[in-house]
């Protein structure tokens, strides 16, 4: 009795039952470095925030103008004082969608690829090239598809006419099957800037995927392969369900960045502002190619104007790249892996 | 799904098991000269050892004497490692698993392994982590049979009191004990003839150590068992026979001295071995 009467009784015996405040006990070098880092933290928010209200102050007045009518106006006629970005905002969603249906399934099996299945000397190698291409400039990609790949691509335009014209968005305005065919009739559509898009967008996607594809876990792995998996019943089973977050999250922001490409499909698009779903037809416009080909020759309306369809396509690109946040953010490989 | 009737086989073996067919079907594993390399270092020496069927072999040692590399050697695992490199054969039922020919995906289903750390697959549910390596191997099953065969595994498992409310829960929502005794019924849904375990208790409690415990006791009755441990007191309690590895200075490891465990931990005949059991090193 009286030995645990000692080893539970402190000598004092002042009620200290409640919280009491702890210092944080750290040093210098600690405090210098947690200020740099808030601070360049909060100027990037600070940044992001100064580029979306400098934006919305501008459209302002064009709002003021042309109320609502600015969002489903199909032309874009300044002489007429007819401006509205919905057909441009149609060219825009088009291209995005295009360079997804191209973008992911590339970015998907090259990350499962370099992921899962290279050898380790090609694996660097790969990763390599596909971060090169991250650097290649957008007007490279223009003048490349301009010079090589829509010459070569108004064929598939051509070939899908042929044998998908009967859904609506295949559907050309010339006859597909005419033995001497309008190639004209395929130059700078949508389709087109997709497929461009879509492959430049095939590397930031892609490490995003691999980098997540890389974090499933060796135990769950290994369990797969010591009940008798194959290699793609592994992959199945605990590469992609772990994977899933990182899928999603990288082909959002591919979308946010097909969203917003500008010069490539400035360089590949015949302008176009009739709305149309008929993408493989020429002629399109998307929101940042009208802002880059309008920007230099505008009066102040337009240019507020052109902001304003800006503030739009900043507000879409936004909603997308919050949308892939939460989902990387929510998946098991964004949260602590060693569970 | 191949069958293993497509596979080459020598014509002498016995006629192969097919999955989901009689079980009560354990297996001998013959090791013969197995030695062991990753990249040039060389972790095991000319290793032979027999695991009779419907036996529990206990392999222990100190850290780092091969033991495990071993372990993964019978069942293929050790080969998914890049620098990994192995000599001599390893028998089931009298035939080498690394014999040209030898489908990998169909030996590792009949040798079945748990490992240290519990790792279900946590995007599952309990019923369907059972069943996942039915889904892995192509096996195809009725639905009533699937049933039966969750029961019968995680029953064997010593799972399926604590969970039979929950199957379609998560299993990453169970305890680490409880885990660890899913990823046994897991690896009893494809009917192996032989389980490795890999240190299986060395991440759970007592209690939950001895519920393995007694789960190997009763699967041992028609599963061939090699386990792995550091615990001197498991090897005793659940294994009939023994193999004591050990890596001395810079070389490889080897078998020192193997045996019924009884005799191993009583009399043993190298005084390492008894250095080792009597808790004077490792």
């Amino acid at each position: 009795m009286s030995l645990l009467h000692e080893l539970t009784r402190p000598p004092t015996d002042a009620p200290f039952d409640e919280p009491r405040p702890i210092a944080p006990g750290l040093g210098r070098s600690d405090h210098v470095f947690r200020i740099t880092a808030r601070g360049v933290g909060f100027f990037v928010l600070v940044l992001t925030a100064a580029i979306g209200l400098f934006l919305g102050y501008q459209a302002i007045p064009t709002f003021h103008h042309y109320g609502w009518s600015f969002l489903t106006e199909t032309q874009w006629s300044p002489n007429t004082d007819t401006i509205g970005i919905a057909s441009v905002l149609l060219g825009t969603l088009e291209v995005a969608a295009v360079a997804l249906v191209v973008g992911f399934p590339l970015a998907l099996m090259t990350a499962l690829y370099i992921s899962e299945y290279a050898p380790s000397r090609l694996k660097s190698t790969l990763i390599a090239m596909i971060d090169m291409m991250a650097a290649v400039p957008s007007v490279i990609f223009g003048v490349w598809a301009q010079l090589w790949l829509q010459p070569r691509g108004i064929n598939v335009s051509r070939w899908i006419s042929q044998n998908f014209g009967w859904i609506p968005i295949f559907k050309v305005d010339t006859d597909a099957n005419a033995a001497s065919w309008s190639k004209i009739s395929y130059v700078g559509s949508a389709f087109m800037a997709g497929i461009v898009v879509g492959i430049m967008i095939v590397p930031l996607a892609c490490s995003v995927m691999r980098g997540v594809f890389d974090l499933a876990p060796l135990g769950e792995r290994e369990a797969a392969y010591a009940l008798g998996s194959t290699k793609w019943g592994m992959i199945r089973t605990v590469v992609l369900p772990f994977g899933r977050g990182g899928i999603i999250g990288g082909t959002m922001l591919a979308l946010g960045r097909a969203l917003g490409e500008t010069v490539a499909v400035l360089m590949i698009i015949s302008t176009d502002y009739q709305p149309k779903i008929k993408i493989l037809s020429q002629g399109t416009q998307t929101v940042s190619a009208l802002i880059a080909s309008l920007f230099g020759e505008s009066t102040s309306t337009q240019l507020h104007a052109l902001l304003t369809a800006g503030f739009v396509l900043f507000l879409m690109t936004l909603l997308v790249n919050t949308i892939a946040a939460v989902f990387v953010a929510r998946s098991r490989s964004g949260a602590g892996v060693d569970v | 799904m191949q069958t293993v009737g497509q596979m080459e086989r020598p014509a002498s073996g016995p006629p192969p098991g097919v999955a989901g067919g009689s079980r009560q079907r354990a297996a001998t594993l013959d090791a013969r000269h197995v030695s062991a390399w990753f990249g040039t270092n060389k972790v095991l020496e000319r290793v032979s050892l027999t695991m009779p069927a419907r036996r529990v072999t206990a392999l222990i040692g100190p850290s780092g004497c091969g033991k495990s590399t071993f372990l993964r050697i019978l069942n293929r695992m050790h080969e998914s490692v890049a620098s990994a490199k192995l000599a001599g054969e390893v028998l089931l039922d009298g035939e080498d698993i690394y014999a040209p020919g030898t489908r990998i995906t169909e030996t590792r289903k009949r040798i079945g392994m748990v490992f240290q750390k519990p790792n279900p697959f946590p995007a599952m549910s309990i019923a369907d982590n059972v069943t996942a390596g039915l889904k892995l191997t192509g096996t195809k099953v009725g639905r009533g049979e699937r049933q039966e065969l969750i029961e019968r595994c995680l029953t064997r498992g010593g799972l399926w009191n604590e969970v039979k409310d929950r199957l379609h829960q998560p299993g990453s929502a169970l305890s680490g004990g409880q885990q660890q005794r899913l990823c046994i019924a897991r690896s009893l849904a494809v009917d192996p003839e032989i389980l490795l375990m890999d240190e299986p208790c060395s991440a759970l409690d007592p209690t939950s150590t001895r519920r393995i415990e007694e789960t190997i006791a009763e699967i041992s009755q028609d599963v061939t068992i090699v386990i792995v441990t550091h615990n001197m007191q498991q090897a005793q309690r659940v294994s009939q026979q023994c193999a004591f590895f050990l890596a001395e200075q810079g070389t490889p490891g080897r078998i020192v001295e193997a045996g019924a465990t009884e005799r191993v931990f009583t009399q043993p005949i190298d005084p390492r071995t008894n250095d080792y059991v009597t808790g004077r090193f490792g």
